[in-house]
């Protein structure tokens, strides 16, 4: 099971207390887990990705292992301790605004 | 005994206040969707209890949320808002091109008669439309098709789809508004538009008398004239008695012309209110006395409306969709301001108090008048 933590906004939206722990099919990449996310969680299709072109929305960022994975294509493959349900996959919104 | 609920979106969530007929003690539920802008809620005409709110945020997008039980609960339903075909440009605010982009809604106009149908006013300019209770929208696109599209140009506030007006009388006739695009008018069901902008005149473009490119602010008509529609340009008050064929200015005697909100109170369709903002380059009221103006004559002749009103030292607006009506007996009429405070007058505007002082910046308001 891959563990996804997901900023507060998007818990409230999912109705989710606390991390989601996906079963993914496949090989783990952000692809297929943000596929399997949002179609646990319907309502978070085009809050992470863009509807049309799926790509990150830009105030959104995705880290593991304490890397910055926002910029890795999104069929590469997930760190082994993602994989491995040990190191979480996180889903960030940037510190902006007020 | 007859209520009132009043829908408020703000920049930080969404409240409803109600109060029975007497409109005297309210109560507040909120923030619905805490820390999220909530640009704009409406009730069904067909079922009050059916009410749709626009959910935004810069970082997570688009949200529409779907309540059918009056607010108390919340459902998300669909986000997809996709332009019809390759969207095409506009022009950006230095003249270029610029893709179609879309970025929220802005407005819901729900129908008439059902509540699953509903209208989306969305920015970049678009028109959508659900027949199934907001899970999928089709853009009606003879609007964005229409000729004068890639001319169109964002105000200030981004190029916004924000007035959304069904004909009671025809349910093929739509009025729509736009920054800076100006009104537009449907009479086969949204299938094709005419822009009707006749006799507005800016003098801040390039062609005063232009076709398109006015900044209309808000439009409002009353539902037993629709023929007959009052508009708050970004300075200037409208009229129009034949549907938008052609306008007159009713400033009259405002002690300015610039302002955002524009409404009819729900019995006297020759009654109407308006907010005066300084100008354009100073978003609050002049004299920093908040002050509602009301024309009992279809414009022109305006009166101020103060009592309970503060009258010095106040530097809030009131955007665009943050006035609304009830249709009680003694018409009820509503304001939220960016300070955060929604206004009540039970007399039709004679006097007013605040329900509440310090919600986050109000963005729209609506009214419904509940059995």
């Amino acid at each position: 099971m891959i563990q996804v933590v997901l900023p507060a906004h998007l818990r409230t939206l999912a109705r989710v207390e606390g991390d989601v722990k996906l079963e993914v099919q496949g090989e783990a990449t952000q692809r297929s887990v943000l596929d399997a996310l949002e179609t646990k969680y319907p309502m978070l299709q085009g809050a992470i990705r863009d509807h049309v072109t799926q790509q990150r929305r830009p105030y959104i960022r995705f880290f593991a292992c304490s890397e910055d994975l926002s910029h890795q294509s999104p069929d590469a493959p997930l760190p082994d301790q993602v994989v491995a349900g040990t190191e979480p996959f996180f889903i960030v919104g940037a510190i902006a605004g007020g | 005994m007859s209520k009132v609920r009043v829908l408020v979106g703000t920049r930080k969530g969404a409240f409803v206040l109600t109060s029975d007929g007497k409109r005297e003690k309210w109560d507040v539920s909120g923030p619905h969707f805490g820390g999220w802008e909530i640009y704009h809620i409406k009730g069904s005409p067909a079922d009050p209890n059916r009410l749709y709110a626009s959910q935004c945020s810069g970082w997570f997008g688009q949200q529409v949320q779907r309540s059918d039980d009056g607010g108390e609960t919340w459902t998300p339903v669909g986000n997809r808002f996709l332009y019809d075909g390759i969207p095409g440009t506009h022009q950006w605010y230095d003249g270029t091109a610029h893709p179609w982009e879309f970025k929220r809604v802005w407005h819901f106009e729900p129908s008439l008669t059902d509540p699953d149908t509903v209208y989306a006013g969305v920015e970049d300019a678009a028109l959508f439309r659900s027949n199934d209770g907001g899970q999928n929208w089709q853009e009606l696109a003879g609007l964005r098709g229409h000729g004068s599209g890639p001319r169109w140009q964002p105000g200030a506030g981004g190029m916004c789809l924000h007035t959304v007006i069904l004909d009671p009388t025809d349910p093929q006739r739509i009025f729509i508004a736009i920054s800076a695009a100006g009104a537009f008018r449907t009479d086969d069901g949204g299938r094709t538009w005419q822009p009707i902008n006749k006799g507005l005149y800016s003098q801040y473009i390039p062609d005063p008398t232009a076709e398109v490119g006015h900044c209309v602010h808000h439009v409002a008509m009353h539902q037993a004239r629709p023929g007959v529609l009052f508009m708050q340009k970004h300075w200037d008050v409208m009229r129009s008695d034949n549907a938008g064929e052609s306008w007159q200015e009713v400033s009259g005697n405002l002690p300015t012309d610039f302002g955002f909100v524009i409404d009819v109170h729900a019995h006297e369709p020759e009654t109407i209110y308006v907010v005066p903002i300084k100008s354009d380059s100073e978003h609050f009221p002049p004299d920093a006395k908040l002050r509602v103006y009301r024309s009992k004559t279809g414009g022109n002749e305006w009166e101020p409306l103060t009592k309970g009103l503060p009258q010095s030292n106040c530097y809030v607006n009131v955007l665009r969709d943050a006035m609304a009506v009830d249709s009680l007996d003694e018409c009820g009429v509503y304001f939220g301001t960016t300070g955060g405070q929604v206004y009540a007058s039970a007399d039709a505007g004679d006097s007013w108090t605040p329900i509440v002082r310090d919600l986050p910046a109000v963005l729209s308001v609506e009214v419904q008048t509940l059995a």
